[in-house]
């Protein structure tokens, strides 16, 4: 180790250690939520759109199922498009 | 009834089979009777490490297949009793690990071991699930490094959702934290993802820390477990693991660099 090194090395936080910290922690939060998700979900998907589709014309993409695991709970959030006719086109 | 700890990691390369090689020479020491089995079917490397390779006749896969049985199979270590070496083949592929032939060795083992140690592949395919697939116990081996860190992570994933343990709702599998090849210079300045950050990530009981080291290479070279060379820093670092594997409450070392020479104490003031 040369003379240099020695004021390179006594430089406190020279490195990026924080980056590599801050996207493990985007990184494995993201992995988390994929895993958990229970494996329903695409078939609920279906179904549901299925039905939507039995009263309204929608798009393959109008049904959206999101899971989300927090500290004590889990949220389903369903979020389902209409199209811009479909209030006036009542069934 | 054997206890079955599997020394696990997703990614490669990071310190598995060196660690399998500590734990299981360093429990036999304190006279477990222990038997370590490489699940690394393809590459078998354990037995280079635990320098009993040309004592290799018959392997797991053989054993597996019925065509040998588990004596002819086992090779005991000649540095210690207590421990027995099941190598892998090197011939088949990782399919020939069947769950039942799996399961039958590790059942007719069970009578007559403390601790069956078994060495995982890499990744997180068939090999490494069979390898955790029946354990108690599961050691993450983790660099203090981005991939090997996520990699970890995954891994927890699948010993939560699909090993024996998981898939029959019994008591999950007991998750430790092994960190190796830790570097604490760099991680004072700031180079390196320190054990706090990592235990901040995974959240595990942390078994050990094992400092980047020389004696490592150096064991590999001789064919012996560096948990033996009892002078260096990770051989000490492996047996405090062991100790804390067993209950005691060993305090962690080589977290922080070595206290530096006279230069530069003078240069930092
Ligand atoms: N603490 C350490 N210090 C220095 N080198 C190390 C340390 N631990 C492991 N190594 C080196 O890292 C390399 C990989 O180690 P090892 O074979 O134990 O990893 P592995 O996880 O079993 O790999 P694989 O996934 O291929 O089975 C080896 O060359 C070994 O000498
Ligand atoms: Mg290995």
């Amino acid at each position: 180790m040369g003379l240099l090194d020695y004021f390179a090395s006594s430089r406190p936080k020279g490195g990026n250690a924080t980056l590599a910290k801050e996207r493990l922690q985007i990184l494995v939060a993201h992995d988390r939520v994929a895993r958990d998700k229970p494996s329903y979900l695409p078939q609920l998907q279906q179904e549901i759109l299925a039905v939507i589709r039995k009263y309204v014309e929608v798009d393959m993409d109008a049904v959206s199922v999101t899971y989300e695991q927090e500290e004590s709970h889990e949220v389903l959030e369903l979020n389902i498009i209409l199209p811009e006719s479909a209030s006036t086109s009542g069934a | 009834m054997a206890r079955i700890i599997v020394i696990t990691s997703g990614k490669g390369g990071v310190g598995k089979t060196t660690t399998a090689a500590a734990l299981s020479m360093g429990l036999a020491q304190r006279g477990k009777r222990t038997v370590v089995i490489d699940f690394d079917v393809g590459l078998r490397n354990l037995d280079l490490i635990m320098g009993c390779e040309r004592r290799v006749v018959y392997d797991f896969i053989n054993v597996i297949n019925g065509e040998a049985n588990l004596n002819q199979a086992l090779i005991r270590d000649k540095r210690c009793d207590s421990l027995y070496v099941l190598p892998a083949s090197q011939t088949r592929d990782k399919d020939a690990l069947s769950k039942e032939g799996v399961e039958r060795v590790l059942g007719d083992l069970s009578d007559n071991y403390d601790f069956i140690v078994c060495d995982s592949p890499a990744g997180i395919e068939h090999g490494a699930n069979m390898a955790m697939y029946f354990a108690d116990d599961a050691i993450v081996v983790t660099n203090p490094e981005v991939s090997s860190v996520r990699d970890s992570d995954r891994m927890l994933g699948i010993l939560s959702s699909r090993s024996k343990r998981a898939e029959e709702s019994l008591e999950p599998i007991r998750e430790y934290l092994l960190l190796t090849r830790y570097d604490p210079m760099r991680v004072a300045n700031g180079e390196m993802l320190s054990v706090d950050d990592v235990q901040e990530i995974l959240s595990l009981k942390l078994l050990g820390v094992v400092p980047e080291s020389k004696a490592v290479l150096n064991a590999s070279n001789a064919g012996i477990p560096v948990i033996l060379d009892r002078e260096s820093d990770a051989g000490q670092a492996y047996g405090d693991m062991v100790s804390r594997y067993l209950g005691d409450d060993v305090p962690h070392r080589f977290l922080h660099p070595e206290k530096k020479g006279l230069l530069s104490r003078i240069f930092k003031g």
